[in-house]
């Protein structure tokens, strides 16, 4: 499991980048198919041994298994929706191959969720399958992979890569795993990241069981595109990031498919679904961070274009960190943030975003024991109207391996207009069990 | 306790002029105490680069233990503080986390952390230097590399210890966020080794005792004790470190402490 640190790290520095690139691409395909049957040859011989085996090739086998528990506190608002408790299983393995000292990598992650009720929640994905050359200048990264962008904690404006896996949680942080090309360059002016991204992923939503929905359901099979290459449309990214003293910044530009869909009612009357419409868009984002003594003060804004709107969102906030709070080991975060959108308050149905002018606070308690105990409390509220949304989120370990975690969320909207108040009834407790090997 | 803290501040401004090559005066207690530090620090340069495997072993009072597996990798930086990577194998729960921390004698550490899940690369404040390391009874400035400008100093005297003529040095944090009112550090009059640290906690009383056991030499110059225990005299927790697969000048560089070898990091 130990890097092989007798020879010296390979250092092509003296090697132009263009002549190393044409290296790298040129025997690229070759390299990493035999890569791959190498690796592949090495799993069906003995995984677990296989640094014996072949001592330039290491690998390393983890990840974990979950059991989940979900208990919705009131009947459901339609008629097909599951009633109070849901139960669902998952299980995402990671596969880890090196060789060259590390300077060649490859990663499999599959990972598997099935679901009570929810069948659009019992679903796969390859998060990643990805193979990375690293040199000292610049990286080559091929396959499927995840890559996050952005700064605060409330809503990720800036990330936009990946597409949303909608089912897995409710805070939308997971993602399903994008095919790409990656050239990384590192310059003393900071990162330059390209990528090629073949192939655009639909966003996952809730079935017709599931709760954390609107009252119609969204219809997978009913899908267009604005492009005429549909999902195969190649799309495009160039970032730039930087740390500067204090300061972390990034800057980029996004063209290709939207991640959001447009959802508009199936056309047929009475509308029995929403069918999915993903533009073009070209995007521009930028995030910044201060890191300022006890104080983390965090921006992101991004303009987005399609044929359909223009528009400017900005996320932007505070952390505020008290270490060792009441003479004992526990610190203390405190945060708050602020969503605005140009498109402002919008009607449901309409494209808009949800966060046009809402206000987040945060409280997150680390006790910095042997189990990892933590506790974060959230607390958002539109200013334009009446709604608001709660939540709470404690974890812990227990033993050497398994992870226990306890979340209760909180939503309360008095305007019918917006999208809260037509999952008011879906508040609920998530109780779950993770074993990580 | 206010004359104190005078005293401290006038010796940490003292000790900076010196450092900085103005002659004034310091007692002789105050520039023994800091010329043995300078050439402790003398006698480890010039190591370039390291890397090395971590196993911490957390012990509570009940005897309960709770292992901590992380790797090293760090960099010698000449005229400012050390480089280093930090990732982590176990608990499982946190494998693959890896932390990146650019160290500087007294400017504020530039530190981020990566987060596997979310494939996240994060910004972290440098101020938390007092807090418990991943529940252990090491503190983050423990485990920071030493800069001799990071205290101010008093030679106690010489002692025997484990057999070995040590100084006796008292160490005060000029870092106001440190944990510390002070610190006494045994250290072997041959090899400038140090052989055992005495913490006191903010109200002076004694918190913490760190013993390094099985001192080896590497590449003939650099000597790393095998064995780190730190004893918790307040909470009657424990945590010992083992280090095993020390290597120098293995050829890391700049390009080996980024963002983007953070994001590979293994």
């Amino acid at each position: 499991m130990h890097l092989s640190l007798k020879n010296p790290l390979n250092k092509p520095s003296n090697m132009s980048l263009t002549k190393a690139l044409s290296k790298v691409f040129g025997s690229r395909a070759k390299s990493s198919v035999s890569a791959m049957a190498v690796c592949a040859s090495l799993v069906l011989s003995n995984p677990l041994s296989a640094s014996e085996v072949a001592t330039d090739v290491e690998f390393e086998a983890s990840g974990n298994i979950a059991l989940e528990q979900r208990y919705f506190f009131k009947e459901a608002l339609y008629s097909e929706q599951l009633s109070h408790s849901q139960t669902s299983f998952s299980v995402e393995p990671e596969f880890y191959w090196q060789w060259n000292n590390g300077n060649d990598s490859l990663l499999f992650t599959p990972f598997y969720r099935v679901d009570s009720h929810d069948e659009q929640r019992t679903h796969g994905d390859i998060r990643e399958l990805a193979y990375i050359h690293a040199s000292d200048d610049w990286e080559l990264r091929v396959g499927i992979r995840k890559e996050f962008w952005g700064v605060t904690e409330f809503q990720h404006l800036v990330d936009v890569i990946n597409q949303t896996d909608g089912v897995e949680d409710f805070d939308g942080e997971d993602k399903l795993g994008q095919q790409m090309v990656n050239l990384s360059l590192v310059n003393d002016w900071g990162i330059v990241d390209v990528f090629l991204l073949p192939g655009f992923r639909e966003r996952t939503y809730a079935g017709e069981e599931g709760r954390l929905r609107g009252p119609l359901v969204v219809d997978e099979d009913n899908v267009s595109y604005e492009s005429s290459a549909g999902q195969q449309h190649l799309d495009f990214a160039l970032r730039w990031a930087h740390s500067v003293g204090d300061f972390d910044l990034g800057a980029y530009w996004f063209h290709g498919t939207n991640r959001e869909a447009y959802l508009s009612p199936s056309p047929q009357a009475p509308s029995s679904s929403l069918v999915q419409y993903y533009s073009q868009m070209d995007q521009l984002g930028i995030d910044a961070q201060a890191t300022l003594g006890d104080w983390l003060w965090k921006f992101e804004s991004i303009y987005r274009s399609t044929s359909l709107e223009d528009f400017w969102a900005t996320q932007a906030g505070f952390e505020y960190s008290f270490i060792g709070v009441f003479d004992t080991n526990l610190d203390l975060g405190l945060l708050m943030e602020h969503s605005w959108d140009s498109r402002g308050e919008v009607a449901l149905g309409a494209q808009g975003s949800l966060m046009q002018n809402d206000l987040f606070l945060g409280a997150r308690l680390a006790f910095n024991d042997m189990q990892s105990s933590e506790l974060l409390m959230g607390f958002g509220s539109d200013l334009d109207h009446n709604a608001f949304s709660f939540l709470i989120e404690a974890s812990r370990r227990f033993g050497d391996n398994f992870i226990a975690s306890f979340d209760v969320r909180l939503l309360q909207s008095n305007e019918p207009n917006d999208l809260l108040y037509t999952i008011s009834n879906d508040d609920h407790a998530q109780l779950s069990l993770a074993w990580y090997f | 306790m206010l004359t104190k803290k005078l005293l401290i501040s006038a010796l940490s401004v003292l000790s900076l002029l010196i450092v900085s090559n103005v002659s004034f005066a310091l007692s002789a207690e105050e520039q023994k105490g800091l010329d043995i530090s300078l050439e402790a620090k003398k006698r480890d340069l010039g190591w370039q680069d390291s890397t090395a495997d971590m196993l911490m072993l957390l012990r509570n009072k009940q005897g309960q233990e709770s292992i901590r597996e992380i790797k090293m990798k760090s960099l010698e930086v000449i005229d400012d503080g050390d480089k280093s990577l930090t990732i982590f194998n176990k608990p499982r729960d946190v494998k693959g986390t890896a932390f990146l921390s650019f160290s500087h004698p007294i400017d504020a550490d530039e530190q981020w952390l990566f987060l596997p899940a979310l494939k996240r690369v994060k910004r972290i404040s440098s101020r938390n230097k007092s807090g418990p390391f991943m529940g252990s009874e090491f503190a983050f400035e423990d485990l920071s590399s030493f800069e001799v400008e990071k205290y101010t100093y008093k030679y106690l005297g010489e002692e025997e210890l484990n057999g070995l003529k040590s100084f006796k040095v008292e160490q005060y944090p000029a870092d106001e966020n440190s944990g510390y009112t002070r610190r006494i550090v045994w250290i072997d009059t041959e090899e400038y080794r140090v052989h055992k640290i005495d913490f006191y906690d903010r109200k002076d009383s004694l918190l913490k005792t760190l013993s390094f056991k099985g001192y080896k030499q590497y590449i003939a110059k650099h000597w790393r004790a095998d064995i780190q225990e730190m004893i918790n005299h307040q909470n009657g927790k424990s945590t010992e470190l083992k280090w095993t697969n020390y290597a120098f000048k293995t050829g890391l560089s700049d390009s080996d402490f980024n963002r983007n070898s953070l994001k590979r990091a293994r």
